[in-house]
């Protein structure tokens, strides 16, 4: 039998009525893994020993007969290699950590683990999550499943290719700006950015803590809403963990309301940088989710061109305050003291060429920003700033959430682009976050899912954005749409 | 008072390290003294990825003091991260409250009850929360350089009180943080252990000069490394001179040299030169996005307020007021802290006649405290103990000089009681014709110091009083010499 675009779910199914072992689906993913990983760079770290040891833990509580197994047990999963794992490394895609392996497990790994979902590897991302491409790695480029020429999108770009390459059936994912949707539309992938505080940061490495979420990224939206009912709930570890019980994912996944009001982002849809075929393929969308019962109208986020500059301003200024422990003091990367050089202090020298030589130049872009943007004098006219414009991003939010109940758009202005092509104009680059930013400004659940492809093959996403905390029915509704268009996940060609 | 041709002005930087149980972010012990880095967690390391979760008890504490020290305490207060670089700082930046601190202005009143300084008002400019940092030893042996980092303390709870400049002396500075140690131990949030680090202090100093009719003020320095009450007052004094000296050599104004920070060597007596700041340091404060704001109502501050226990300063009125003690004496008793307070009082509701405990306390009870560096659960004399001695006393059952043997032997047997040792030491009240009999006899046998006596030296006989002591233990030795001048002044003998 062929896994590799099965879902989740019926992988599930196959697993609890013993149609096959857990240790057959992790040996069958590592051979996907050993066959086609090279090529995309997609796995930064694969245990085969650890997945099948996991596999065989589950076949045997199943032989037992044990009742209390989860839906998700023996189902593998790939995992963003920036959460914290005590059995793989942790890198964060960068050569600080590239030796790092973490003395505990986030609460997100742990809930997996209790789940019995077993780990098919840690997977490629941009330095601490800090890009838009998979390409500021340390472990070079990403590349896309669908044209290995392009880009898989980023940060979570090993995630989102390692679904449209068939090689895991989940996987696991963060998103700061965008960085879990945007691979996933450029890998014809769906993923999930739930409302902030939903899933636990616990053991999440952080980029910028006000902005980061866990979510999921799979080939359906029930898959999504099955990993939603593992990783999600209120942890007392964190302290931005919203206090309220979990709604069931997967068992309201079906009850969409019959009639619902789609709000279309006037900023989004008629603007210049839209990509043609992207917007055609939004507009289809509409068509579909009119018959499925939406009244769509127009909205308008006036402050949605300040979505960009805000998150460029608040993003750096959390990150260069939460990248300071990567010192060479305590674990991590040290340089060695440089020969011959008398220093006058050997505590800044250490400190400087520990972080010269330990972060890429993303990095040490996002750090110079922010500690400028905080630095007394300057912090008023951009930190300060760029909180008053997002307290006011988040006012439009609330203002067109009064007339509908979900918006709909593109998730990127454009497919994916080349490896290389942005990579030197960082404002190109922070521009692929353009429709992303918002929900992370204003902590709103956003979904992208396939919704066609370019005359060139590649996948276009639509994004799905709801009022906080109506993750359900965000979840709810791209089910619907999948469930109208019939959706199966098509395997990308691996050239 | 002060001859010096310039006025001393102090602010002080007080850090109170609070006594909860767990530390200010995470669950890890602050228990002092164990072995080093045995007392951490992700969080408290700094981890990749740990996040941290506010101990309540640290805001309760604060708001407690903040109380105390009549501050206002702010509804809402936030969490801000302080940026900067070193090896005891694991995360590279403290968490701190910046522009909204816990506790704003406030005071502490302070005297001297001998009269040293005028009574004075301290205000406050505020407390905040702040976590700890860690601890660095650096030995440097032969030139290595070899430094360790004991990460226990890095997240304890810390308290920064802030005061006004407005203590003048040496010795108002030692009163002061006197009197806020004492309001701590009362109010029970830190064990002010200074050995410890559990109460740290900095001072700010300068002198205010008046030159041509015009006030000149000198170049602030701020101390570091006090680590007793009387460092500080040795710091203080010693710094004021400093400047002085400086400033004759100089004439260098504040503005005219970068601030100073100075540490005081406790060995050497002198501050020694730590770093010049050309400038305020750029922590670039803003607030932590992992931690959410920490809001009280009216209802949390006047529940809070309803259980703050009597504060020294009304204790001492009270003790006055109630047990007609003398100021003085109310002030030691207080000063000691609430416990001795509690003894006090226990002794008196269990019949002790107020005064009488009150001088017992201060002599013999806080003489053997001292003597044998106990406390007072250690000492084993529980306050109804003290009662019934000194009501024996007062009742005349036993004498003041037998009293203090009664003492010793119940001291010696926590079980025995008044009556048991009075027994055991075969004490009992010599009726008046045997006192008559004891005196004549006294008389016969002394001859010269009668004589004497009635020369005119009123000590004569004072030589008798040994000797009644030895023929009847239990004669008061008062009442022997007061009859025996008696039997002479009437000519009886």
């Amino acid at each position: 039998m062929e896994w590799q675009f099965a879902s989740a779910a019926e992988i599930s199914r196959q697993l609890s009525s013993k149609q096959v072992s857990a240790t057959e689906i992790a040996k069958y993913f590592l051979s996907r893994i050993s066959k086609h990983n090279q090529a995309f760079n997609i796995f930064v770290h694969v245990d085969e020993e650890l997945v099948l040891k996991q596999a065989a833990e589950i076949d045997a509580r199943r032989a037992r007969g044990e009742s209390e197994l989860g839906a998700l047990a023996g189902v593998p999963v790939a995992i963003k290699d920036l959460l914290c794992t005590t059995d793989m490394p942790t890198t964060c895609g960068s050569r600080f950590c590239e030796k790092y392996i973490s003395p505990y497990d986030g609460t997100v790994i742990a809930k997996m683990r209790a789940a019995g979902m077993p780990w098919m590897g840690k997977t490629n991302l941009d330095e601490f999550a800090m890009g838009g491409s998979t390409e500021t790695s340390i472990f070079g480029a990403g590349r896309n499943p669908w044209d290995a020429q392009r880009t898989t999108g980023g940060s979570s770009g090993g995630s989102a290719a390692c679904l449209a390459a068939g090689l895991s059936p989940l996987a696991i994912g963060t998103d700061t700006g965008g960085s879990i949707r945007q691979p996933a539309a450029f890998c014809g992938v769906s993923g999930f950015k739930p409302t902030y505080g939903r899933v636990s940061r616990y053991g999440v490495v952080a980029f910028a803590s006000s902005l980061d979420q866990v979510g999921p990224m799979a080939h359906t939206v029930e898959d999504l809403a099955l990993a939603m009912d593992v990783i999600s709930g209120h942890d007392p570890l964190d302290s931005t963990s919203l206090p309220y019980a979990k709604p069931g994912y997967t068992t309201s996944l079906s009850q969409a309301p019959q009639r619902f009001r789609v709000g279309v982002v006037r900023e989004q849809i008629e603007s210049d940088g839209l990509n043609a075929e992207v917007k055609q393929a939004i507009l289809k969308t509409l068509d579909v989710l009119k018959e499925c019962g939406a009244d769509v109208r127009e909205v308008s986020l006036p402050h949605s061109k300040y979505w960009v500059p805000a998150y460029y301003v608040i993003a750096p200024c959390e990150a260069s305050s939460n990248l300071s422990r990567f010192d060479g003091a305590h674990f991590g990367f040290r340089a060695e003291p440089l020969e011959g050089k008398k220093s006058k202090s050997p505590l800044v020298e250490m400190y400087s060429s520990t972080r010269a030589q330990g972060f890429g130049a993303e990095v040490k872009r996002r750090i110079m920003l922010g500690t400028y943007a905080l630095s007394s004098g300057y912090y008023d006219a951009y930190y300060l700033k760029a909180l008053q414009v997002r307290r006011l991003i988040r006012q439009d939010f609330d203002r067109a959430f009064e007339d509908v109940d979900i918006l709909v758009g593109p998730t990127t202005p454009n497919t994916a682009f080349k490896i290389g092509e942005k990579v030197d104009d960082p404002v190109q680059m922070y521009l692929e976050d353009l429709y992303t930013v918002g929900a992370n400004l204003a902590g709103l659940p956003a979904l992208s899912v396939p919704c066609g492809r370019s005359q060139v093959g590649l996948p276009i996403g639509v994004q799905f954005q709801g009022r906080p905390l109506d993750d359900a029915l965000v979840l709810q509704i791209g089910h619907r749409y999948q469930q109208a268009i019939g959706w199966r996940p098509t395997p990308a060609p691996l050239s | 008072m002060n001859a010096a041709p310039y006025t001393l002005v102090i602010g002080l930087e007080v850090h109170v390290q609070l006594r909860t149980k767990s530390k200010l972010f995470c669950r890890c012990s602050t228990e002092f003294g164990r072995p080093p880095n045995t007392q951490v967690c992700p969080v408290c390391l700094g981890l990749p990825g740990a996040l941290p979760v506010l101990n309540k008890q640290a805001i309760d504490y604060a708001v407690r003091t903040g109380l105390a020290l009549k501050s206002e305490i702010a509804k809402f207060t936030k969490w801000d991260r302080k940026n900067y670089f070193y090896p005891d700082l694991p995360k590279g930046y403290q968490t701190s409250q910046f522009d909204l601190p816990i506790c704003s202005r406030g005071f502490l009143d302070i005297s001297d009850s001998k009269g040293a300084f005028e009574p004075k008002r301290v205000r406050f400019i505020r407390a905040h929360l702040e976590e700890d940092a860690g601890k660095s030893m650096h030995d440097e042996v032969a030139g290595k350089a070899d430094s360790r980092i004991d990460l226990n303390r890095a997240g304890t709870p810390l308290l920064e009180i802030v005061t006004e400049p407005d203590l003048r002396s040496p010795q108002e500075a030692k009163a002061f943080l006197t009197e806020l140690r004492l309001l701590l131990l009362y109010l029970d949030v830190s064990d002010c252990n200074m050995q410890e680090g559990s109460l740290r202090c900095d001072a700010n100093v300068n002198l205010h000069i008046p030159v041509d009719g015009k006030t000149v003020a000198t170049p602030i320095t701020e101390i570091k490394n006090l680590n007793s009450f009387r460092a500080v007052e040795r710091a203080l004094t010693y710094e004021a001179a400093r400047q002085w000296d400086q400033w004759s050599n100089d004439h260098i104004a504040i503005g005219g040299r970068p601030k100073q920070t100075r540490g005081w060597d406790d060995v050497q007596g002198v501050t020694t030169l730590q770093r010049e700041k050309e400038e305020a340091s750029d922590y670039r404060y803003f607030p932590c996005p992992d931690l959410v704001p920490v809001t009280l109502t009216g209802a949390d501050l006047d529940k809070a307020r309803g259980e703050l226990c009597e504060l020294p300063a009304a204790t001492r009125t009270r003790l006055v007021q109630q047990y007609e003690l003398k100021e003085y004496d109310s002030d030691v008793i207080v000063s000691q802290g609430r416990e001795l307070v509690d003894y006090f009082e226990r002794a008196v509701v269990a019949g002790g006649p107020a005064k009488r405990v009150s001088s017992w306390i201060q002599q013999d009870i806080l003489r053997l405290l001292n003597e044998r560096q106990q406390s007072l659960t250690q000492l084993g004399f529980s306050a109804e103990r003290l009662a019934d001695l000194t009501k024996a006393i007062e009742a005349g059952t036993v004498d003041t000089s037998r009293g203090k043997e009664v003492f010793a032997k119940m001291l010696d047997d926590s079980a025995l009681s008044v009556a048991a040792a009075i027994e055991a030491l075969g004490i009992k009240a010599v009726d008046d014709s045997e006192l008559m009999e004891l005196c004549h006899q006294l008389l016969a046998e002394n001859a010269k110091a009668v004589n004497e006596y009635r020369a005119g030296n009123a000590k004569a006989l004072g030589a008798l009083i040994g000797q009644a002591k030895k023929k009847n233990p239990n004669a008061d030795p008062r009442k022997v010499q007061e009859l025996c001048k008696q039997l002479i002044d009437s000519g009886a003998v």
